[in-house]
């Protein structure tokens, strides 16, 4: 074999003191397309920012073209010709394509004006390359999530990339969208550029990818190739066994009561009109693809954004929910699906967080009594079992998934007889996820209705005791029982609808 | 780090000092130019400096203190003296020209300055426009309507006939202090009640810090931000008050000037962030405590009076360094 273009070894990365990467190897030749896999937190991210120069590992060794290597920055990691297409486009719309192509080296006249020409003659054959057919004058508030995806690359290709890493780029993509990416990676591949793919979704990986490389708590567990690279092999590694066949249901009786949404227009998507019915008793899992509609649906509930129209009843009496705290009187919670943004306030501790929602129980005679929030707080530690030092720590020092339990902890405050819940184990830990699991299956036991909005496809399945699937801003359709699979989820969730699922409900 | 028992929730007492930690490096400063002053001048401990700090403490520190709510908030109030001034020509027209009950004229006045606030808050949350764009405007409006309503001139308060017993008393002394401090020090524990023991209180810092997490949490961050505009224009206006009568007479072009800039530094100077989410009421009247000090210092030291904003600027400059170097190189 040929000498790799990039080789990883024994990497090893701290993050205070939790160890992130447990000296992982990684290799990966010109002209190969190799995907990296684990779940959230395995370290994947965390091995590419050490090779995009984003990070600086706390030991291994790094060889380019068999030589060792330090990369200390992305500007020395471009330089070794290492490219990183983020999840989150960092393209800029208010330019055009030949701006984000060039930007940050744009080249000049007389060393002072910008040489606008001269980027659009170099940028246009990097389009063709990628069938883009633009003029790369168009602004890039005028394209696709999908053609932005491809102006990232192009950008990639424009700083000659040999080694192109694309993280999750099919997150946002629609079907056709992410068959279309697949034929223009293996273009690469063909023209001898080596491609790192992110990715969690299997299906995509096994189509794509000649080798898969296996991340798990930060160890390199498997390393995949031919025929070995299958969906099943790839589970079985990435958890470290083979998961349950089928999980044990719960059907909440239809007369259990709840909450009913008939004829919901969010403003995102005022084209289609949502009707669902989240029942006592049972975690009703909302899948679908990113962007689908799902938070819209969670925001108007909660009073967050106005929906166009559609009603709301709770155990059959209609709610009239205009902020966010007449759905807490009515008695609805909501774990936003951005943590450090919606849902804590992370510059204040852990009390005043776990107490913001519920203050007013909290006081006497209009004065806030330290005591009882101290009190509340010493509880909800204790019965979350969230980690923290004490109850006065600012909530920014915690990990994700002890964030994430302080966020539940505030919501189970005020009893809801409705939670929804909005990715609830992004960024969670394995430990802590099941944690939460418990929590929200507790819930829908002692009577509350739990709506739980997920991407992640091996959650959904086994969380879920109904799974309804939204495509584009409408529901396609809703799963019970057997019909809940990975395959008939996804099929929905790419606006196909399976045969025997038309037919059975809806 | 394993489970965590009901005895260590408690914090320590470091743990409850560290908050803490501007006001205390203020309180430090301030003894020490204090004890400075006090050795090198002679005027300085004399009981007619004294009581003539204490007042421009009280004047300062009031309005002071509500700008430090709207600081919190994330937000700034830049139309303070030019407030002033309006509200100050307004004194003088219900007092003198319109021969308006002083019972009647000065509630008059704290409810405009309130409804002024009112506004601000309403353009700020239902208009969603910059705090900073709203209050600058009023800063042009208010100082150009005063100097329009009044034709330009000065306005005084004449023979102060039907309010000579109320601007005595409000100018006066209890106790051998200033009236103003006295309503300063009141000002101060309702305020600082409000901040860190109420519900509204900690809604402001939660909105400060994190507005949108605070919508999340049910909080009615449109109310919250408007009242701490509406506290804002109250407390400045009974500073307005306080100083119209101290001056006895209103210049529209000039009375006020940057004044609300010293609220600010006062504010920044002990610990609020511009950012939102900090501060204290102790740290707010430290810091006027602080830039009256220095005021007086120059005057008492003979330096040319240009050199009080360098003096003021080099201190809080100073500060926010040694904050920032000191204290947070953990990232």
């Amino acid at each position: 074999m040929t000498t790799p273009l990039v080789e990883m070894t024994g990497i090893v990365k701290r993050f205070g003191g939790v160890t992130a990467l447990h000296g992982v190897d990684f290799a990966i030749s010109p002209g190969e397309v190799v995907g990296l896999i684990g779940e959230n937190g395995a370290g994947k991210s965390t091995l590419m920012n050490v090779l995009g120069g984003l990070l600086q590992p706390d030991a291994g060794t790094i060889r380019i073209d068999g030589k060792a290597a330090v990369i200390r920055s992305v500007a020395e990691a471009t330089a070794f010709g290492i490219a990183f297409v983020h999840q989150e486009l960092s393209v800029f719309a208010n330019l055009d394509i030949a701006g984000n192509v060039f930007l940050g080296r744009e080249p000049r006249r007389a060393g002072v004006w910008l040489d606008r020409a001269r980027m659009q003659k170099d940028t246009a054959p990097i389009l063709r390359r990628l069938g883009l057919h633009l003029d790369p004058a168009t602004p890039l508030a005028h394209l696709s999530l999908a053609q932005r995806q491809l102006v990232e690359i192009a950008k990639a290709l424009s700083l000659q990339a040999r080694l192109i890493i694309m993280d999750e780029p099919t997150s946002s993509l629609t079907l056709s969208e992410s068959e279309r990416l697949r034929t223009i990676i293996a273009d690469l591949a063909r023209q001898n550029h080596a491609v790192v793919y992110i990715s969690h979704r299997l299906h995509e990986l096994t189509a794509c990818c000649q080798r898969a490389v296996v991340l798990r708590d930060g160890r390199g567990v498997g390393h995949l190739a031919g025929t070995e690279l299958t969906h099943r092999n790839l589970v079985r590694l990435m958890v470290g066994r083979d998961l349950p066949t089928v999980p044990t249901r719960r059907l909440a009786p239809p007369s259990a009561g709840g909450l009913s949404v008939r004829g919901l227009r969010t403003s995102a998507w005022p084209a289609h009109a949502i009707d669902l019915d989240l029942r006592r008793g049972e975690v009703l899992g909302l899948a679908g693809l990113v962007g689908a509609g799902r938070s819209e649906i969670a925001r108007a509930i909660f009073g967050i954004d106005h929906p166009r129209a559609g009603t709301l009843t709770l155990d059959g009496k209609p709610l009239r929910i205009r902020t966010p705290t007449d759905a807490i009187h009515a008695g609805i919670a909501l774990i936003p699906e951005d943590r450090k943004l919606a849902g804590l306030v992370v510059d204040m501790s852990v009390r005043e967080n776990t107490t913001l929602a519920t203050l007013p129980r909290h006081t006497q005679h209009g004065l806030l009594q330290r005591v009882s929030e101290t009190r509340a707080t010493a509880t909800a530690i204790t019965e979350l079992g969230i980690k923290t030092a004490s109850g006065e720590v600012v909530t920014a020092h915690l990990s994700g998934g002890n964030q994430q339990k302080i966020v539940l902890a505030k919501w189970l405050a005020t009893q809801p007889q409705v939670i929804i819940l909005d990715e609830p184990t992004r960024g969670v830990d394995v430990g802590a996820k099941q944690e939460i699991y418990t929590l929200m299956h507790r819930l829908a036991a002692n009577g509350s209705a739990v709506l739980m909005i997920s991407s992640d496809m091996e959650e959904v399945i086994a969380q879920s005791d109904r799974v309804a699937v939204m495509f584009e801003g409408a529901l396609a359709g809703i799963l019970t029982g057997a019909q809940i699979t990975e395959e008939a989820v996804m099929e929905l969730a790419v606006g196909h609808v399976p045969a025997e699922i038309a037919a059975s409900n809806l | 780090m394993s489970h965590v028992s009901l005895l260590s929730i408690h914090p320590t007492l470091a743990e409850r000092l560290s908050p803490w930690r501007r006001e205390l490096a203020v309180l430090a400063l301030m003894m020490v130019v204090a004890v400075v002053l006090a050795l090198i001048s002679p005027q300085f401990l004399t009981g007619q400096n004294l009581q003539n700090l204490a007042r421009r403490i009280g004047m300062n520190g009031i309005f002071a203190i509500g700008l430090g709510f709207v600081i919190i908030t994330g937000g700034i109030d830049l139309s303070v003296g030019s407030l002033f001034a309006l509200l100050g020509i307004l004194q003088c027209f219900f007092l003198v020209d319109w021969q308006v009950p002083w019972w009647l004229a000065l509630p008059g006045i704290l409810a405009s300055g309130a409804l002024l606030g009112l506004g601000h808050g309403l353009l700020i949350t239902r208009l969603r426009l910059w705090p900073f764009v709203v209050t600058l405007c009023g800063l042009l409006i208010y100082r150009g309507t005063a100097q329009f309503i009044a034709g330009n001139n000065s306005k005084g308060f004449g023979n102060s006939a039907g309010f000579a017993n109320i601007q005595a008393w409000l100018t006066g002394e209890f106790a051998g202090v200033p009236m103003p401090f006295w309503i300063m020090m009141v000002v101060a524990i309702v305020g600082g009640v409000l901040l860190h023991a109420t519900v509204f209180g900690r809604h402001l810092y939660a909105v400060g810090h994190n507005e949108e997490a605070a919508r999340h949490s049910g909080i009615r961050t449109h109310v919250v931000i408007t009242l701490a505009y509406v506290l804002c224009g109250f407390t400045a206006a009974l500073s307005s008050i306080l100083f119209a009568f101290d001056f006895g007479g209103i210049t529209p072009s000039n009375h006020g000037s940057f004044y609300e800039l010293y609220g600010i530094a006062a504010a920044v100077v002990a610990g609020c962030s511009l950012r939102g989410g900090q501060g204290s009421v102790v740290g707010i009247v430290l810091g006027v405590i602080l830039i009256q000090l220095i005021f007086n210092s120059v005057n008492l030291l003979g330096w040319d009076t240009s050199l009080t904003f360098v003096v003021m600027g080099v201190v809080i400059l100073a500060g926010a360094a040694a904050d920032s170097l000191l204290v947070r190189p953990k990232r």
